[in-house]
């Protein structure tokens, strides 16, 4: 078992390799720095190449307690073709489930390019003993899924114990073997981004390859400053050590629009590089027939009744 | 950043290039010629001269604009004395309010035209006039339409009264907000204005003219004249004229302060700067670089209180400049009227080679200079955002104003060394201060000789807030309460 590491007034974080300093955040510059990115203006070709990448980055997501195998089945169909009528748009990057129904999203997108993503550890709360949320990770990786989204424990990060927190992703870590391991800060109740910031650092330390801003359950879930402010956090870390980190933004983007900002977000601070699959998610449940219906739009120039599209 | 570069080419990545979305200028209809807007009408130049206005982003002609001679601004000035003693003075404050708030309404609701023009004639991105200009320009009439009837509660017991006809001059780097933050006071106040617009951006203050007929704010209660430094020797010289306000370069600035000595006429002066944008090592990295471009780079540094001299604290020096970089790769120079343009165009050939002259004296005199690769635009004038490392407190660089897209950093070490290096200039108009810690903010607040100090954030206006400078900045305030008092005459305090 890892040992949690001491973090000596968080002004370093004593790992190797050597990651940046905490360091603080600056919330009216912050958003005002969203805010304008929020204003770029993306037309014409950009607009299709944006959305084209909006539903190459999607994370299509149900997560209800009213979830069955028929509802997942047919979203991993709507995951894998998201326009029967037309072959060019591409698959999503990974459809998005509770534990109890990874099985069905894995037969149903078996020998296609979309992953299996499995929320995890005590989804949403995290308000579980540790060794229940080892057991379901390992559960939900033996049972197929490609990547893991756990929640971190907000109860040991706002009471101070930092250690519990790392000592947990760590071990979650160990649990996913190969799967690929997001790791949820719930920012909508970390309540600083100064908070984010540290939590994000705290995540990457332990071993996340993805840092994701919600759960979707709380409001405010994603926005574009706290998207932005783990984007910068990526970015120190990168210019630090080389380590790769991705970002997923998740909550409440259900228009085309809205992606394409997170998209303008990640183009202008971690470059085009970042705009992959691989380091770049958008987690939605209901995006994707407005980005649809936008790139029918921009083809024919006008808008189709969204009785065209497949509610799924 | 090599490092970088080099990783990033080895992975290959798709380019997303961003579509021109060009903001549609047929909104803006222009006239062959103006002339001049005197006693409410636009009236041909007794001079019989005229120059041509330009798009310095293409360098087309826009139109053909008067230039006024001596007997065109005495002219104006007699309409506004006429205007002022006929009527003007002796309305209901609340009726000055009201006109005030009608201009303020109509300059709201007629944004996106003036937006275009100031980004046309100018050269600044649209996303700044239409973000920046224009709505501020508004909510300066707004704020001081809520002053003209309340000017005994801004100075109790001083018995205000207007001083007459005051003389405007402003300059060209923010022409519709400048002839705000000058003709709303002075209105409010009850006074009259004749207005020189810059040479090189008069259009904006041409359009202003039909805001106010729209507004039938009565004949010659605003002038507008228009025309080189000429015509501005000719109204700060008029006898007619109770007050001069003037926004502009520190050295024109002197010689209109000799020209007025010993003549009853008030003065107020806004001049040059080159402000210290100083980041201490517990500031929040990446807003501080924000705060840093947009310090420098907002309006091309066309800007008085541009933060031009940026302090690091030495403990954070790569850091910032290694951020400063990287986002300076990301700024979009190029078409004023884009709406994704960041950097727009030079405002004149003139300027430009004023730029390109200090750029060059600082290389040699041994300044490290990075600019980002940045495709410009053939026609028109452009700089490309440049920031000087390795650059001594003695270089030309780091003690003149360049007023360009030209950024000088300099470090230090505590924050004594940066309050002592920060005030070591002739100017004094604003300052920043980029820490998390509030204790020091306010001691550097205390100690930094300039009118304004910003506290993690640079280049934030408001109405309410008077703006102004120490030393050879100028002296007088714009804005706020404090704008007002220029425009005031408190001689009735002790009962004369």
């Amino acid at each position: 078992m890892a040992q949690a590491p001491a973090l000596p007034g968080g002004f370093e974080l004593p790992l190797e390799p050597r990651l940046p300093r905490v360091g603080a955040v600056d919330a009216v510059a912050l958003e005002e720095r969203a805010a304008t990115l929020a204003k770029r203006s993306i037309k014409r070709e950009s607009k299709l190449q944006a959305l084209d990448l909006a539903i190459r980055t999607m994370d299509l997501t149900t997560l209800e307690g009213a979830d069955t195998p028929g509802k997942v089945a047919s979203l991993a169909t709507k995951a894998m073709r998201p326009d029967p009528t037309d072959a060019t748009i591409p698959s999503v990057a990974a459809l998005c489930v509770y534990p109890n129904l990874v099985p069905t999203a894995v037969e149903r997108l078996r020998g296609s390019s979309v992953k299996v993503a499995s929320v995890a550890t005590a989804f949403p709360s995290g308000q579980s003993p540790l060794d229940v949320k080892i057991t379901e990770t390992r559960d939900v990786v033996e049972a197929g899924a490609h990547e893991v989204d756990m929640v971190i424990d907000r109860n040991a990060f706002l009471s101070g114990r930092y250690a519990k927190v790392y000592d947990e992703v760590v071990r979650v870590k160990e649990a996913c073997g190969d799967a690929h391991l997001k790791v949820i800060l719930e920012t909508g109740e970390l309540g600083t981004y100064d908070n984010v910031r540290r939590a994000a650092l705290l995540s990457i330390a332990a071993g996340a390859d993805f840092v994701k801003t919600s759960t979707g359950k709380i409001s405010p879930a994603a926005t574009l400053p706290v998207t932005l402010c783990l984007l910068e956090v990526v970015r120190d870390v990168y210019d630090e050590t080389g380590r790769r980190i991705g970002v997923k933004a998740a909550g409440g983007i259900r228009q085309a629009k809205q992606a394409i900002q997170y998209l303008v977000l990640v183009h202008e601070t971690l470059g085009p590089e970042w705009l992959t699959p691989d380091l770049f998610r958008l987690g939605a449940s209901s995006l994707l027939n407005d980005v649809l219906m936008q790139i029918r739009k921009q083809r024919t120039g006008r808008y189709q009744s969204p009785d065209y599209f497949t509610i799924d | 950043m090599s490092e970088l570069d080099r990783q990033s080419t080895a992975i290959g990545t798709v380019e997303w290039d961003y579509a021109p979305a060009p903001e549609a200028r047929d909104i803006v209809t222009l006239q062959e010629r103006y002339g001049l807007f005197v006693g409410g009408r636009l009236v041909d130049p007794r001079s019989g001269e005229w120059f041509a206005t330009i798009d310095p982003s293409s360098e087309e002609p826009l139109a053909e604009v008067a230039q006024a001679g001596p007997e065109d601004v005495d002219l104006a000035v007699q309409a506004a004395r006429e205007a002022f003693t006929n009527g003007w003075s002796d309305i209901a404050p609340s009726e000055r309010a009201k006109y005030l708030f009608r201009i303020a309404r109509i300059l709201q609701e007629r944004s996106r035209e003036f937006a275009v023009l100031e980004s046309l004639n100018g050269g600044k991105p649209i996303r700044e006039s239409r973000d920046v200009d224009v709505p501020l320009a508004a909510a300066h009439f707004f704020y001081y339409a809520g002053w003209a009837d309340k000017l005994e509660y801004a100075f109790p017991n001083r018995r205000p009264r207007a001083l007459g006809v005051a003389g405007q001059i402003i300059p060209w780097n923010f022409p519709l907000l400048m002839l705000s933050w000058k003709i709303a006071p002075a209105l409010a106040a009850g006074n009259t204005v004749v207005l020189k617009p810059a040479e090189t951006t008069p259009l904006t203050a041409l359009l202003f003219a039909d805001v106010v007929r729209q507004a039938e704010l009565p004949a010659g209660v605003v002038n507008i004249i228009t025309g080189d430094g000429r015509a501005g020797a000719a109204l700060v010289d008029h006898p007619g004229v109770d007050k001069i306000a003037f926004t502009g370069s520190t050295e024109v600035g002197k010689a209109i302060q000799r020209r007025l000595a010993g003549t009853h006429k008030k003065l107020t002066l806004e001049l040059g700067g080159k402000a210290a944008n100083i980041v201490f090592d517990d500031a929040a990295l990446d807003q501080a670089v924000e705060g840093i471009v947009n310090g420098i780079y907002f309006n091309q540094g066309h800007v008085c209180c541009a933060g031009s001299r940026l302090f690091v604290q030495e403990s954070v020096y790569e850091p910032i400049v290694q951020k400063l970089k990287r986002r300076m790769t990301t700024l979009r120079v190029g078409d004023p009227l884009d709406k994704n343009t960041d950097v727009g165009a030079i405002n004149s050939r003139q300027q430009l080679e004023k730029i390109e002259e200090l750029v060059r004296s600082g290389e040699e005199e041994g300044a490290e200079i990075y600019q980002p690769p940045c495709r410009l635009p053939e026609k028109g004038y452009w700089f490309v955002p440049t920031v000087f490392t390795n650059v001594a407190q003695s270089y030309r660089i780091a003690q003149e104003e360049i007023f360009g897209p030209v950024l000088s950093v300099l470090t230090f070490r505590t924050p004594e060394e940066a309050v002592e290096k920060a005030n070591n200039t002739p100017y004094g108009l604003s300052a920043g201060v980029w820490t998390e810690k509030g204790s020091r903010i306010l001691w550097m607040a205390d100690r930094l000789r300039a009118g304004v100090v910003w506290a993690n954030t640079y280049n934030r206006f408001d109405p309410a807030s008077p703006f102004g400078g120490y030393k050879e900045s100028g002296f007088g305030r714009e804005g706020g309460r404090h704008g007002l008092e220029p425009y005031l005459d408190f001689t009735a305090e002790n009962g004369g």
